[in-house]
């Protein structure tokens, strides 16, 4: 076991699905010499080759257009949209055509492909550099949209993206790419639409996914000193959602926060939910909350700690879960 | 820093021609340099071209009877899209657009699949794996990256596969243009990039669409060969074409080709074509027919006679009424197969609601 931040988990398992597939190739914008902005990529060139690995012109329509084709033509492309807001240029390839091939040819064509997008804030960006734009992938039908929150399942949901016959974009929390974990080498976790409950509890459930899992373990550990038991599920795959294991924990808790970066307005957080809502009416305690970002655009790095979902946040929104009645 | 000439990527100052209006061949310099291709080519590019022609006619008269919801007429645009699809190989890919029908038919696809899309059955009725088709594609120049991804595994894989992308003239201002020729000339990727000119985009004529002396020329800024040519010529297509796939096959990369014709008839049956253009601009663009042409032409040769076009038009007739026949066999799929390829392996979700849809229809 080595401890891997969740950067060197995922460019282990770009290496590992280079040198186990090959048709398994890499790029996108700097990718190849320099091994990204985040160095995600970093030796893959050196190691595998300009054909495995490889830069491109920037241009984020033509990367993902591209790689519809060559996955057309038998061929698994790995792309790196360098940031969420600079995804947007391929979001006419994305939705029309990515998440939609498969249907349109009634199973004839499917594009194994995965997107990967570093994504969300909370490391002092600039204004297009930390969107949480997973709502808009979640909200298209064909797409898979995943969401790690460990360094573990960094490397093993991106196994199973690249394997995957289906698309799959592949959100990478920024603020989680310097956390580290020990992984075991190729070791996999679980799969895509299992959620994992990263810690039990009685008394309410905390839902989260990517870059607020931590956020909510520690909302959790804080409430645990004032005698609340919390339960904190991580749904790692957005889509696939597995109602089931959020369902199973509410209807034991009674009570749920869903904790979410994005702005909540329409947004993922809002669907959690109500689907909690629809399934968990007669044995909630009280509404379902939801702590997410604000409803305004990326804030300037100095402000952008008011707009974050924090352990505060979370623990009034606890408190806010009629406790009086129980 | 040295900028390199680029002349030799410019078009011809008029665009290329083999048969000119009157059926006469045409020489240098409208020909560009290229032969006229042999007579058993140009009898089949003649025999796909009636074909085709008459394919257009029966689409545009089910459309009439409401037996197709919609359908965008190739008609005048015949010469384009036979000679692209007749220069290529059944191993080469093409990606057409929702005014390829007639390609499409070209390519051997069965003109009753070829239709589903406008019935409203599904999106795509044919298989485009077996064909080596792309499903025809709506939204104005995305399929261009994804000929250019096509063509590069080909060439990952070591295959000396061709790819030809239609477009239109108004597709030519859209950013996935740009982006699809430029990473084609980047990675030399095998692909011919085959704008049909038919001089509107729905009702925008092509003086609001580029300031550019022609698409071709576009091509240039990519470092790109361009080369103009009659569209409405089908020797010509077939011989420009020709040299651009066999560029392409030798892994010499892209070219851009702008085939100038005419749509003759609106955009499609919704349309008012009269609400933007004149009459005898229409008139005058009949006149440069593609299929009298050629006719004309192979007459003059000896090459066809009054029994051969009977044969031909017999053949294009029997087709018509087989398509007639079949089309209202075709039934759109169960619904219960809406929820059976959004994913490999359908969502809780999905199979909750495929369960409700179920129960509804019962």
């Amino acid at each position: 076991m080595t401890a891997l931040s969740m950067a060197q988990a995922i460019n282990t398992a770009l290496a590992d699905a280079l040198d186990e597939d090959d048709r398994v190739v890499v790029f996108g914008e700097d990718v190849g010499a320099l091994g990204g902005v985040f160095r995600v990529t970093e030796g893959l060139t050196a190691r595998f080759g300009e054909s495995r690995c490889f830069d491109t012109p920037l241009a984020e329509s033509g990367i993902v257009g591209m790689a519809v084709g060559m996955a057309m033509n038998g061929l698994r492309p790995v792309v790196e949209m360098q940031f969420d807001a600079f995804a947007y240029p391929a979001f006419e390839q994305i939705a029309g055509h990515v998440a939609k091939m498969r249907n349109r040819t009634r199973g004839a064509i499917t594009l194994p492909m995965v997107i990967r997008i570093p994504y969300a804030g909370g490391i002092g960006g600039v204004e297009h550099h930390c969107d949480s734009s997973e709502a808009y992938y979640a909200h298209t039908p064909g797409l898979t949209v995943a969401a790690p929150a460990t360094a573990a399942d960094a490397y093993s949901m991106l196994r199973e993206a690249v394997e995957l016959p289906d698309p799959v974009i592949f959100l990478e929390p920024k603020r989680l790419y310097w956390s580290r974990q020990e992984v075991a080498p190729r070791a996999r976790t679980r799969p895509f639409g299992e959620a994992a409950v990263r810690r039990a509890g009685r008394d309410a459930t905390l839902i989260a996914y990517g870059p607020s899992v931590p956020v909510a373990l520690e909302a959790a550990e804080a409430a645990a000193a004032e005698g609340r038991d919390l339960e904190v599920v991580d749904l790692r795959t957005i889509v696939p959602f597995d109602d089931a294991t959020v369902t199973a924990s509410v209807m034991k808790t009674g009570r749920a926060v869903v904790v979410a970066e994005a702005q909540g307005f329409a947004g993922v957080a809002s669907e959690i939910a109500a689907r909690v809502g629809e399934r968990c009416f007669h044995a909630l305690e009280a509404p379902v909350r939801r702590v997410t970002g604000l409803d305004i655009p990326y804030p300037p790095p100095k402000l952008e700690h008011h707009h974050l979902p924090n352990v505060d946040r979370v623990l009034d929104a606890v408190a806010a879960l009629q406790w009086e009645d129980a | 820093m040295v900028v390199k000439p680029g002349s030799e990527l410019l078009p011809t100052a008029r665009p290329i021609q083999l048969i000119d209006e009157n059926g006469d061949r045409a020489t240098r310099p409208r020909s560009g340099g290229h032969t006229l291709p042999p007579a058993d080519a140009l009898l089949a590019a003649y025999r796909a071209l009636v074909v085709g022609r008459r394919f257009d006619q029966q689409a545009s008269s089910l459309v009439k009877q409401g037996r197709l919801a919609v359908y965008p007429s190739s008609h005048g645009q015949e010469a384009s899209e036979v000679g692209a699809v007749l220069a290529l190989r059944p191993t080469d890919w093409l990606f057409p657009t929702y005014r390829d029908s007639v390609a499409l038919v070209t390519r051997g696809i069965d003109p009753v699949e070829v239709l589903t899309l406008l019935r409203g059955d599904w999106h795509c009725g044919y298989d485009p794996a077996a064909h080596r088709t792309a499903p025809q594609c709506t939204p104005l120049a995305t399929q261009a990256p994804h000929a250019v991804g096509v063509g590069y595994a080909a060439r990952a894989k070591g295959e000396d596969t061709v790819v030809l992308a239609f477009l239109g003239d108004g597709a030519t201002s859209e950013g996935d243009f740009h982006e699809a020729l430029n990473f084609a000339a980047v990675f030399r990727a095998p692909v011919v990039f085959f704008v049909q000119n038919n001089q509107y985009a729905i009702s925008v004529p092509l003086d609001r669409q580029t300031a550019a002396p022609s698409l071709a020329h576009k091509a240039v800024g990519y470092g790109v060969p361009g080369v103009g040519v009659d569209g409405n010529d089908v020797a010509a297509v077939l011989a420009v074409v020709g040299r651009a796939a066999e560029r392409a096959r030798a892994g010499e990369g892209p070219t851009l080709i702008e085939a100038h014709t005419y749509r003759i008839e609106a955009h499609t049956n919704a349309d008012d074509a009269t609400r933007y253009r004149a009459d005898g601009e229409v008139a005058a663009w009949l006149r440069r027919d593609p299929v009298e042409r050629l006719t004309a032409h192979l007459r003059r040769t000896g090459a066809l006679d009054d029994a051969g076009i009977a044969a031909v038009a017999d053949e294009a007739e029997r087709h018509a009424a087989d398509l007639r026949d079949r089309l209202p066999a075709q039934t759109p799929p169960d619904p219960a197969e809406l929820f059976a390829h959004v994913y490999a392996a359908p969502t809780p979700q999905l199979r909750e609601q495929a369960a409700r849809l179920a129960a509804e229809e019962n």
